[in-house]
């Protein structure tokens, strides 16, 4: 029952979305505006009913019901209940599920809650976020049916991969998937804007909070599937420009570029034509990625054929939305008027710059993962990996990092270049001062990439601060606050990136119990190796002190076996200190009794994801704080007229 | 999404232990004593590809061909011979896919003309509108 009242959600749902586009093109184009008024409500009804089906989705999971084929294929009855729960997105129909769901969701909080746009243009958003969710309800009706049931049900479901029964399973693709998606509001806007020729710094002010949310969800889900690849997979690595990262990073990037660019915008009315640009790639690069994903052509362009239906279901999507959002652009960009000018040294130049800079960053990533794919079509298999991405988007993300200090210290219009760097003298001492330092300590010892990287940081870290110097600290804007976290969040994050590769120690060993490791400073005593089990797995556990000096704590690395599917796992013992990280991994039975451990002393690794943190943190003042002025302003505004 | 193709990894690997008595390599997970040697040899393994998982490099892969891969790099660079030849070395046994490291073979040259293009193009675009504002 439950499964089918889902179905029926969703149908209901994608016939809203219908109604929706339809209302919307013949009250805008048709000549009835009297049906405008219906838009709002179906886009509401339409995000409640995905919602519905959402819901229906994890009970069926929750309760385990075999009957539903996705459920039998993908849990097991005896899974702890968070990754029953969890599991319900961690397959391909139940993550395309919560996509559409993200969207339908997103697409009422437009219809809701937007109230700076001009009503035409509002509506045209809404067509737009109707349009792109038709597609996807299409596909997922019609070639990924969640519900669908089984005549015979199984005794019991096949299970969940062990690697993704993890907490982070509950986390990290609903953040990650609430950013992706949250960019279709932001391409919607985008079309509506150009539908109502409003490309204008009123437009640029209401779709700005919206890619700030977006931005904050994306920077904290990539964040979190970083930390949880580096502490689930056991190889102490935290990114491998593998294409399913690269997939997520593609949307970052542009959004990042798009949030500077309709500041920019927002603020001078200039880069019109570009930002309306961004905000269509940014959701294209969100559908690049969950094209290469869900259809399997990552691994090699034969896996495609394993499942024909559903990539070139995507890849039509894909051509429809990109290429007719792209025939929409260069139809109506004519006319739309270029934004005021700027002088050379100025804050407009300067984000200009960051905008190149993220463009070909991205640029750089979307041809180096797509690159083996096409060289394998004319029948040579490559492999383009971190070699190639750090040394070629390395120098330019350092450029990037310096211009972000410049940037905040520039004014807008016009600046003098003396003054700017008259204020940028203190971060350039640290910088000189640094790099003495370094060279004298490290030369030889440390790469070129993390020795820049290290300088970089700390001038960056403290550039970072000078929007703040000299402003009385409790007048200053909350959306400044925002800019300097999100900016010192870079900071912090580059330098754990820094210190990761310059200075992680390794030690490879195989060690019974009684022996005592010495590595980086600590000491680790091998006590004993003992089986215990958990819910649905038993493991060999090692207990281990670890001590540096001081007095000693128990770490217990395991090596665990799932029954369903027959799968081993390592999980690593982390031990977290303010310095950096030791990594502790238990592999095989090795001859004599002794057991094949590897060790890591990380140091300062946890600063990556320390500064992943504080730049979502700073986008999330920074919405706070513009949109807590809007409210400030409507509310004195209302009370003047009282 | 990283995770099941690691998962993968660990399925393929598991038959392959069950079948084989051989003992493992002996320089499998073991550091060369010399750390300068050892640091190159890692070097080297962090670039190339481990062949049953496909999305790792041998440096990070449990499978049991990677631990082989890893044993013969130490031995050689043990023996003294350049990481780069044993890099061309692997590359003749297994194919251009083995290295994470483009080659500069000719299908690769629009790799890496692609940063300074992108660069060029950018730089050109921007400077064509700061002149035109700066007149107007």
């Amino acid at each position: 029952m439950i499964a089918e009242a889902g179905l029926a959600a969703l149908w209901f749902a994608a016939a809203l979305a219908l109604l929706q586009l339809v209302l919307a093109f013949a009250g805008l184009k048709g000549g009835k505006p009297e049906l405008l008024g219906a838009v709002r409500p179906a886009a509401v009804a339409q995000g409640m009913l995905t919602a519905i089906a959402f819901v229906a989705l994890i009970t069926l999971f929750m309760r385990s019901d075999m009957s539903v084929l996705l459920v039998a294929t993908n849990s097991h009855s005896m899974k702890p209940w968070l990754y029953k729960f969890a599991g319900t997105w961690g397959n391909h129909e139940g993550s395309m599920l919560l996509w559409v769901t993200v969207m339908g969701v997103a697409g009422a909080a437009v219809a809701l809650f937007e109230r700076a746009l001009k009503r035409d243009a509002h509506m045209a958003t809404l067509g737009g976020q109707a349009a792109i969710s038709l597609g996807f309800y299409a596909f997922l009706l019609f070639s990924s049916n969640p519900f669908a049931r089984i005549a015979e049900p199984p005794a019991d479901g096949q299970g969940l991969n062990p690697l993704l029964q993890d907490p982070g399973l509950a986390f990290h693709p609903p953040t990650l998937y609430l950013g992706y998606v949250g960019l279709s509001v932001a391409f919607s806007f985008a079309i509506g804007a150009l539908l109502t020729r409003q490309v204008d710094a009123a437009f640029a002010r209401a779709m700005r909070p919206w890619v700030l949310a977006a931005w904050v969800l994306l920077t904290l889900g990539i964040t979190a599937g970083s930390y949880w690849a580096y502490y689930e997979l056991g190889w102490g690595g935290w990114w491998f420009w593998d294409p399913v990262e690269n997939a997520s990073l593609m949307p970052w990037l542009a959004a990042t570029a798009l949030l500077h660019s309709v500041t920019v915008l927002a603020t001078r009315d200039a880069l019109r034509a570009w930002t309306v640009m961004l905000a269509v790639v940014a959701f294209s690069m969100s559908m690049v990625g969950t094209f290469l994903v869900r259809s399997g052509i990552l691994t090699s362009v034969h896996a495609f054929a394993v499942d024909p239906e559903r990539g070139s279901f995507i890849l039509a999507l894909l051509a429809i939305y990109i290429g007719g959002a792209l025939a929409l652009f260069g139809w109506r960009i004519g006319s739309v008027r270029e934004g005021a000018p700027f002088e050379l040294v100025s804050r407009e130049t300067m984000l200009v710059v960051n905008n190149l800079l993220l463009t070909v960053i991205l640029g750089l990533v979307l041809i180096g993962t797509l690159y083996p794919l096409m060289t394998e079509a004319f029948g040579h298999k490559v492999s383009v990996g971190a070699p190639y991405f750090d040394r070629i988007a390395g120098p330019i993300a350092l450029a990037l990092m310096v211009v972000m200090v410049a940037g905040p210290v520039t004014r807008w219009r016009r600046d003098q270049g003396q003054a700017v760097g008259k204020r940028l003298l203190v971060p350039l001492g640290i910088a000189v001062v640094v790099s003495a330092a370094l060279a004298i300590a490290a030369w030889g010892r440390i790469g070129i990439l993390p020795f820049l990287g290290l300088v970089i940081a700390l001038a960056v870290g403290v550039g970072s601060l000078a929007p703040l110097w000299k402003r009385k600290l409790l007048r200053t804007p909350l959306f400044t606050y925002g800019m300097v976290v999100a900016h010192l969040g870079c900071a912090v994050s580059l330098a754990g990136m820094a210190c990761d590769s310059a200075f992680t120690v390794e030690k490879l060993v195989a060690a019974r119990p009684g022996d005592v490791i010495q590595t980086a400073g600590w000491s680790i005593r091998f006590r004993q190796i003992a089986p215990i089990a958990g819910d649905n797995w038993t493991a060999l556990q090692a207990d281990m002190d670890a001590s540096r000096g001081g007095s000693s704590v128990l770490i217990r690395p395991q090596s665990r076996f799932f029954a369903s599917p027959p799968t081993t796992t390592s999980e690593a013992a982390l031990l977290t200190r303010w310095d950096g990280q030791l990594y502790v991994v238990l592999g095989e039975e090795v001859e004599g009794g002794r057991w094949q451990l590897r060790i890591w002393w990380k140091p300062f690794v946890t600063l990556i994801w320390l500064g992943g943190i504080m730049i979502a943190l700073g986008g999330a003042l920074a919405l706070i704080g513009r949109e807590r002025r809007g409210w400030l302003l409507k509310w004195r505004a209302r009370s003047a007229e009282a | 999404m990283k995770l099941i193709l690691a998962f993968l990894c660990t399925l393929l690997t598991v038959p392959a232990f069950a079948q084989t008595a051989l003992p493992p390599a002996p320089w499998a997970d073991r550091q060369i004593p010399d750390p300068a040697q050892e640091r190159k040899a890692k070097a080297l393994m962090e670039t190339i590809r481990c062949l049953t998982c496909q999305s790792q490099s041998i440096a990070d892969s449990g499978a049991s061909m990677a631990g082989d891969m890893r044993s013969q790099i130490r031995e050689r660079i043990m023996a003294g011979e350049q990481p780069e030849a044993i890099r061309s070395w692997l590359i003749a046994r297994y194919g251009d896919w083995v290295s994470y490291e483009p080659t500069a073979a000719p299908i690769l040259w629009p790799l890496w003309a692609a940063p300074i293009l992108l660069l060029g193009l950018g730089l050109l675009l921007l400077r064509g509108r700061i002149k035109r504002r700066a007149r107007s």
